[in-house]
């Protein structure tokens, strides 16, 4: 199976957040990227962007569907959300889209600072399998995969980023 | 009953034998040792190859709860108790309700033992009335109603002019006073060692000084005085020490230490275990090494049980309010022998410790085989690898702090006035 | 013999005492409690951790102070909270204490907030409550205080983050404290290389060094350099039993004022686990002045508090994991 790049697949999906910012307009948005691959991707975003616009990071862990079964593993990253999210148009950020429970917890998580006007999901890859009636706005690439696969999004030191496919493959 | 025993291997460190000899008894006595006498005839034999017959072992202090704490021990199940321990005699202290401060309840006590037909009571009587510290006891009287010496148990005499004149009066009549030492005022509240431990585990401290101090103060007296003095339960390295050169001094001094403070340490609290919570305190590595190393030149005479049967419910809480004690009489054997094997002691040695010794401490007879002597005797299987369990132990009191442990010794068989009264 | 707050993995199954946590598990729960700080200063306060399970708070000793961080601890969490004074209720009818815990056992409760005035009264109902249930200590007499000592080593990582450059010293009566036990648990285990504790011979527990401290009878020579001074509280009580002779001789040679604190390293800072007697242990100037953190400490109590909270409830017991297996973790 051939991986798309995923720096191609970067500067996709900016051109379009960059669009649906002037839709909304930016004084009304605001950007939350999702730990940790949302997050690096949300810097690249903010990086090539002329204009300043509010932006915050989710640990969305305490909000987690499966704590009961898996307690909190890691310790969770602190969220910062140092805008007010009243009435604002949040694009929201994460690496790759799969089941859709990291998306609802980060999206309860951000009801609980207030009450946005709209909410949108961007990825880079939406690789198939929602279990919830959840779907992103804007993806990069699909790529649908089978449940014993994982794709991982990592940047190198020089904040290039790079997918990784473990698992069975198939051709 | 004629009884002859086979091919036993007889420790009797009285009379000094360590070698297999044949036992014979009839008429509840001690008929002959080695070979039978003419024209004895047995009625029962008992097979006691590759096993130890030894003095039924006598224990200078187990608790029997009658008078007054029937519910968590009594004297049926006690002496039961005893026996399967291999114990045919033993003293208890005064520390019943009521106190044992009264000719009558001496008596009773004695009759009410009697009548079982179980072990040997020798009760010590209380050396002040209700054990209070201010009056004295009628010990004359007492000792009539058979009290074979007297104690405080657990209650210190704060009062030095009462010490003093007690244990004048005890020495007009030639009387043993038996005494724990514990200075009263370094030992209110504590619950433990005052080490390490008891600081890691916030709980208050006895320091060994309390011992120590109190110790000084007894054997000065006792000098004075020149009264017989048995120091109960000694805990400390420190207050070995001092019986060490008391006795050098001539004084009138024995001591026991507890089976419970020859294998245990104030680390065995551990996670605030009830079980641990003794008096005298568990104490540190180094008071252990001290009692056991007393215990091998001389210092320590005996060794005892200190049988402390306390209810379930009173040990079921915090470490700070359980009702401090250890059920022992069960295990007065293996843990004898475990000091031997940790020691580099002998099973003689060993023995003498809880049979001639105990014995000659509280001046009765029992303790040795000599022929005539009451044929109180105890067999046991020195090499028995058995485990602590609650439901195996015949006292009511369940609480040892080896609970769960294993043993090595177990006793198989004891007479009581050349009867088998206990067998395994 | 196994440590009866870690279960059969090594995670965290009771908080009793900070002695014995291996240093990952300190770390963890310091971590957590991060995120955790930044829920207080939300519009809502509230994570839904441990909705739907029940907290209960038995307190054998009285306090407000410490039961009310708990109840607002547990309350952002989503759970809720059932208080019990025991002094004043079953106890005092002659209830055993394993028989009140039986009740609430028997209640369905889910954890359980436990301060009692016996040191190891904690750790014995720890042993007595089932698998499903957590119990955190609150205070067992003078023994541990768990919970006080990790939000102070919080409050000095927030402060002072390089732990294992700093000069820590503790001010006060160490014999009875519990909280001084767990702060020297925690302090030593997050390697602060040196501890000092500043008190009087009778304040100070025997063997005290081998907790890994450095002893001072004189505050001057124990405060020279220091970067972070903790006071710990005098009771009226120690006054009556022949361990000091007055207030004022105490506050004299022990008291924290702002010449004494002067010197400390200019940037040190001063807590105080409260509740404060000034102008006994701590001068009124320095415990308001811009050193003290004592404030903040009480902030942070909750965010550890409820860190703690999070990881005990989150997770089933092992025994019940095998069924719980089949799932399959969730993804974005």
């Amino acid at each position: 199976m051939q991986l798309p790049d995923p720096e191609n697949l970067l500067t996709e999906i900016t051109l379009k957040i960059k669009a649906q910012i002037e839709i909304n307009g930016i004084d009304n948005s605001a950007l939350v990227g999702i730990y940790s691959g949302g997050v690096w991707i949300m810097r690249r975003i903010l990086e090539s962007m002329q204009q300043v616009i509010p932006y915050g990071l989710l640990d969305a862990a305490l909000y987690r569907d499966d704590y009961a079964e898996r307690g909190l593993k890691a310790a969770p990253k602190p969220a910062q959300i140092p805008f007010d999210v009243q009435d604002k148009h949040i694009i929201l950020i994460d690496d790759i889209f799969y089941t859709g429970r990291t998306t609802r917890a980060a999206m309860n998580e951000l009801f609980d600072y207030g009450r946005p006007a709209s909410i949108q999901l961007a990825v880079l890859i939406n690789r198939g399998g929602a279990q919830l009636p959840i779907a992103p706005n804007i993806v990069g690439a699909e790529i649908l995969l089978k449940a014993n696969q994982s794709l991982q999004l990592s940047q190198d030191t020089k904040n290039k980023l790079h997918l990784t496919l473990e698992g069975i493959i198939e051709n | 009953m004629k009884i002859h025993i086979k091919s036993g291997h007889l420790i009797d460190p009285k009379n000094n034998i360590d070698s297999k000899q044949d036992v014979f008894i009839a008429a509840g006595k001690i008929a002959g040792i080695g070979k039978a006498l003419d024209g004895f005839v047995a009625n029962q034999t008992i097979d006691a190859r590759g096993l130890i017959v030894s003095p039924g072992f006598v224990d200078l202090s187990a608790r029997l709860r009658e008078p007054g704490s029937e519910y968590k021990a009594t004297l049926k199940s006690e002496l039961q108790a005893a026996l399967a321990g291999g114990v045919t005699s033993l003293a208890c202290p005064p520390d019943t309700d009521p106190v044992l401060d009264e000719p009558g309840l001496v008596e009773m006590l004695k009759h009410r033992a009697k009548q079982l037909n179980l072990a040997h009571v020798y009760p010590l009587g209380a050396l002040t009335r209700k054990l209070e510290g201010k009056l004295l006891t009628e010990m004359c009287e007492l000792t009539q109603a058979g009290c074979v010496g007297f104690s405080q148990a657990d209650n210190a005499i704060t009062d030095t002019q009462i010490l003093w004149r007690a244990f004048e009066y005890a020495a007009t009549f030639g009387y043993t006073i038996f005494l724990r030492a514990e200075d009263y005022y370094l030992a209110q509240n504590g619950v433990a060692h005052d080490g390490e431990i008891a600081s890691r585990l916030g709980l208050k401290g006895i320091p060994a000084a309390a011992e120590g101090l109190a110790i000084a103060s007894i054997l000065r007296i006792a000098q004075e005085t020149k009264t017989k003095i048995h120091l109960c339960r000694l805990s400390t390295a420190e207050g070995v020490e001092l019986v060490r050169q008391a006795k050098k001094q001539g004084v009138q001094v024995s001591a026991d230490v507890s089976t419970q403070h020859c294998h245990l340490t104030d680390h065995d609290i551990g996670y605030f275990n009830a079980y641990a919570n003794l008096k005298p305190p568990l104490r540190s590595a180094r008071d252990k090494a001290a009692l056991c190393q007393g215990l091998k030149d001389g210092t320590i005479d005996a060794i005892c049980s200190d049988h402390t049967p306390v209810d379930d419910d009173a040990k079921l809480l915090p470490f700070t309010e359980a009702e401090a004690g250890a059920s022992a009489l069960e295990l007065l054997l293996p843990l004898t022998l475990k000091w031997a094997t940790e020691n580099k002691a002998s099973m003689f040695e060993s023995i003498a410790k809880i049979t001639s010794q105990p014995a000659s401490i509280l001046a009765i007879s029992g303790g040795d085989l000599s022929v005539n002597a009451d044929a109180d005797i105890a067999i046991f299987n020195p090499n028995t690898e058995w485990k602590v369990s609650a439901s195996q132990l015949k006292s009511q009191g369940k609480n040892t702090p080896f609970l769960g442990l294993s043993m090595i010794g177990k006793v198989q068989y004891t007479l009581l006035h050349g009867q088998v009264a206990y067998q395994s | 013999m196994h440590n009866p707050q870690l279960d059969a993995d090594g995670n965290l199954k009771h908080l009793l005492t900070i002695e014995g946590l291996p240093k990952k598990i300190l770390t963890q729960i310091l971590d957590t409690a991060e995120s955790f700080v930044g829920v207080a200063e939300r519009d809502i306060k509230k994570v839904p951790l441990l909705r739907g399970k029940t907290v209960c708070n038995i307190f054998f000793e009285n306090s407000t102070r410490t039961r009310t961080t708990f109840e607002i601890a547990a309350k952002r969490l989503s759970a809720d909270v059932i208080n019990l004074n025991v002094g004043t209720s079953s106890q005092s009818k002659g209830e055993t204490i394993l028989d009140t815990v039986d009740n609430l056992i028997a209640m369905h409760a889910d954890m359980f907030v436990v301060r009692h005035s016996q040191s190891g009264a904690v750790h014995f109902i720890a042993q007595h409550v089932p698998d499903n249930i957590s119990v955190i200590n609150a205070g067992d007499g003078r023994h541990a205080h768990p919970t006080q000592g990790l939000l102070d080593v919080f409050t000095v990582r927030r402060y002072k983050p390089d732990m294992h450059n700093l000069r820590v010293a503790l001010v006060g009566d160490v014999l009875h404290s519990r909280v001084a036990r767990s702060e020297i648990h925690a302090l030593t285990t997050l390697g602060v290389p040196e501890v000092r504790v500043i008190a009087p011979k009778t304040l100070l527990p025997v063997d005290v060094e081998k907790l890994g401290v450095h002893v001072f009878h004189d505050m001057k020579a124990g405060l020279k350099d220091v970067d972070v001074v903790m006071m710990l509280r005098l009771q009226n009580e120690r006054m009556s039993g022949a361990l000091l002779p007055s207030a004022q001789e105490y506050f004299k040679t022990f008291g924290l004022t702002q010449d004494k604190l002067d010197l400390a390293k200019p940037d040190a800072i001063v807590m105080h686990p409260g509740p404060m007697n000034r102008g006994v242990e701590i001068d009124s100037s320095v415990a308001d002045g811009h050193q003290s953190v004592i404030l903040p400490q009480v902030t942070y109590g909750i965010a550890v508090r409820m860190a703690v909270m999070a990881i005990l409830n989150g997770g089933s017991p092992s025994s019940l994991r095998a069924s719980a297996s089949e799932q399959t973790g969730g993804g974005a």
